[in-house]
């Protein structure tokens, strides 16, 4: 075991899978010779070279495409998307495409690729570097989607999403590459290194898709969550005294269904958190699936905590973020209800 | 027999620890460019994408067909906005290590696109920038301390703190809104110009592009509906060698230039020696009497250096070599203009002194004439609760009630 941040655990899942598959070939934007702008490739070019470590032109419909032809003729592409928020010329490529080559050639070809990409905000990236746009891939037949909340989840799960025979975007929350986030800007950052899952098993290991993680173990209410807030949401209930059950999806497609409800059975109070944008967010589907299968166990409506129907501005950094704050009040009110 | 296919890897000249080497770039003697009629076919100008225009030679001296003839006043203004373009760019990246801004991006070296350019055009023709064309921003006169304000987001922040810094605009200036996300306003820059040729004005779009972005699809887009359509636009690639850490052989200009990709798609492509202000600025008079003559859209190669990193996000000792900047052949826009003012005897070192010790002074003041509408930590700030307009011309209800959490949730 080591200590690793984010980005390294990354880092260590492509090291090791460029290693172990001479099939695995990464691709993107500043990623080769740079080591990508958050540094998760770094020295992996010099490692393997330039054939497999491939830095590409600015276009990522190019790079979405081209890795479909390549995963079609046996290679297993990790594209690297710069950040979430340059996707979307990529996005008739990933929806029109990459999603149904399986399904429109009744299996005869398919696409394993893998496409990572930094989401999420906090960095003081403005409208355009730091969107959580999630939803709009889970609404896709034919795509998996994780999200990661720490360096060993990141790491088992990168490794068995490239080793998967299905697409699958991987979004990883930048906020979280250094350190675990409660959610206060002006708290001093805490690393990695103080937390049990920044210690990552150096060697091969996957983390499965559809398996959620119950982070927090609790009575009182089912908080279903997926990235920073999952650090949020332990704060919150942590500071309100709380017993919170947390349960932390880490693959929203495949998604676990059954710890989710287990867990809201077992409390009969259900809080839905994610940083995306509220409306038509991840969240409204849990909320569907929670009212589905434990509407006769919930003692009060289930609580949505979510951004702003908004772009996310640059100044209102904070105010946009679903913080504590927000978190707190969805368990007051769930609480409250008797 | 034929060899096996191997994945070709374009060159990059000069890593960290190499010697600088800009051997590849294709230069021609100043002077040595014909300038065709602005009406003639596409077809018969496909030298100018393959030779390089330039009008200052190496001693200063502006010569050739391209020399635009400018008064010595118009020099001056465009040496001033040049150079207060730089000082303006100094002053901001001192100011984002200080944690006054979140960000910034500099021009160094790339003064003469945006000034040279943004001069030759018509205030009314509409500019459809990148996000290193400050210099155009500083030609149309959008004042420092509205540009700073921008940057601080604070309460006289035209993006009302919405954008991320350098993402300016202005509507009474006619400078379209930046994006953040890269290439999409090349297209958009066509869109216009066939509205204003529908219309029947005869304004032109002015639009900016990075060499590493034109890789992307609405490169190709704007190309072909320009052409398509003869629409009245000038598409600029600014080939600054470096998107980040990508050189530029990685976006397509290994084989071919930028230029080239006009008389693919029918139109004029030109390569200019981007930090030569006179051939920047008689490229962008041909095209703009083109388009406004109903002879049609030209793009323009603007072979210049990105004399500093991409963004304060990153640190180019890291993909390339320490001192190429200065083996860069075309050398240095500002120098080369202050140069050829001076052999005219327009111009001293002594008043070149003078005016950057007024222009200094100008962005120092302007710095703190646009603090006290606040900064990210200190002074007056815009109310969160503004976040919720402009999403919409008017309010939906789930955003009223938004705000009003939001009103609660900050007590």
């Amino acid at each position: 075991m080591a200590n690793m941040n984010m980005i390294q655990a990354l880092n260590s899942a492509m090291d090791i899978m460029l290693g172990r598959d001479p099939a695995v070939v990464l691709m993107g934007e500043d990623i080769g010779y740079f080591g990508g702008v958050f540094r998760a490739t770094e020295g992996l070019q010099r490692k393997y070279g330039e054939h497999r470590v491939i830095d590409s032109p600015i276009a990522e419909g190019g790079i979405v495409a081209t890795a479909i032809g390549m995963s079609v003729n046996g290679l297993r592409p990790v594209a690297e998307i710069q950040f979430a928020d340059y996707i979307y010329p990529g996005f008739d490529q990933i929806v029109s495409e990459l999603a149904r080559i399986r399904y429109r050639s009744a299996g005869d070809f398919f696409a394993p690729v893998t496409i990572r990409t930094p989401c999420g905000g906090g960095i003081r990236g403005g409208q355009t570097h730091s969107q959580s746009p999630e939803a709009l891939f889970t609404h896709i037949s034919g795509i998996k989607v994780v999200m990661p909340s720490n360096p060993y989840d990141a790491k088992g799960l990168l490794i068995t999403s490239i080793e998967d025979d299905d697409p699958v975007v991987f979004f990883e929350p930048k906020r979280l590459y250094n350190g675990p986030f409660d959610g206060d800007p002006n708290k001093p950052a805490v690393p990695w290194s103080t937390h049990p899952k920044g210690q990552v098993d150096e060697g091969y290991y996957k983390v499965p898709l559809g398996k959620a993680d119950i982070v927090r173990a609790g009575a009182d209410v089912s908080i279903i969550t997926y990235g920073t807030m999952v650090h949020v949401a332990l704060a919150a209930a942590a500071a309100m005294n709380v017993d919170a059950e947390i349960i932390d999806l880490r693959s929203l497609v495949p998604l676990d269904v059954e710890t989710m409800v287990a867990s809201v059975r077992k409390t009969g109070r259900c809080i839905v958190a994610h940083e995306a944008t509220r409306f038509s967010g991840f969240g409204g589907e849990l909320l569907s699936i929670i009212q589905e299968e434990c509407f006769w166990s919930l003692e009060a409506p289930i609580q949505r905590v979510a951004g702003w129907d908004t772009p996310y501005p640059h100044a209102f950094e904070w105010e946009y973020f679903p913080g504590q704050a927000r978190v707190k009040a969805a368990l007051q009110a769930v609480m409250e209800t008797a | 027999m034929t060899k096996k296919s191997r994945l070709h890897l374009p060159r990059v000249p000069a890593r960290p620890g190499e010697t600088p080497d800009f051997s590849y770039v294709q230069l021609s003697p100043a002077g040595s460019v014909p300038r065709p009629q602005v009406n003639a076919r596409a077809r018969d100008m496909g030298a100018l994408s393959v030779e390089l225009v330039r009008v200052l030679d190496d001693s200063g001296d502006a010569v050739g067909p391209w020399n635009p003839h400018l008064e010595a006043s118009d020099l001056q203004v465009g040496l001033r906005h040049m150079l207060l373009t730089r000082l303006y760019d100094d002053r901001m990246q001192r100011m984002q290590r200080a944690g006054k801004i979140s960000f910034y991006i500099r021009s160094l070296g790339e003064e003469a696109v945006g000034v040279a350019q943004a001069m030759a055009l018509r205030p009314s023709d509409m500019l459809f920038p990148a996000y290193r064309q400050q210099g155009a921003q500083i030609v149309r006169g959008i004042s420092l301390v509205d540009l700073m304000s921008q940057l601080l987001s604070n309460t006289k922040d035209m993006c009302k703190g919405r954008q991320l810094p350098v993402m300016y605009h202005s509507r009474a200036n006619n400078i379209f809104s930046i994006s953040g996300n890269l290439a999409t306003q090349f297209p958009q820059a066509v869109g216009w110009a066939m509205a204003a040729a529908i219309k029947g004005e005869d304004n032109l779009a002015a639009t900016w592009i990075g060499e590493g972005s034109s890789a992307e699809a609405d490169f190709h887009y704007a190309l072909l509906f320009a052409s398509v359509y003869q629409a009245p636009v000038i598409l600029n690639v600014v080939n600054n060698q470096w998107a980040i850490s990508t050189f530029q052989g990685y976006a397509g200009g290994e084989q071919r230039a930028f230029a080239a990709r006009g008389p693919g798609y029918g139109m004029p492509g030109i390569r200019v020696d981007g930090n030569d202000f006179l051939a920047v600025y008689a490229v962008t008079q041909w095209a703009a009497e083109r388009a406004r003559t109903g002879a049609g859209p030209t793009l323009i190669e603007l072979v210049t250096y990105r004399g500093a990193a991409h963004s304060t996000s990153d640190d180019p000792a890291r993909y390339r070599a320490k001192d190429d900047a200065e083996h860069w052949p075309l050398g240095d826009p500002i120098q080369r203009l202050k140069a050829h003012l001076i052999k005219i005897g327009e111009w001293s070192e002594e008043r070149h002194q003078a005016m950057s010790a007024e222009l200094e002074a100008l962005v120092a003041s302007s710095w703190k004439e646009a603090i006290k509408f606040g900064t990210m930590t200190e002074g007056p700030r815009l109310n969160p609760s503004t976040m919720f307009e402009d999403v919409f011309k008017d309010m939906p209800q789930n955003l009223q009630r938004q705000q009003a959490l939001l009103r609660k949730e900050l007590g």
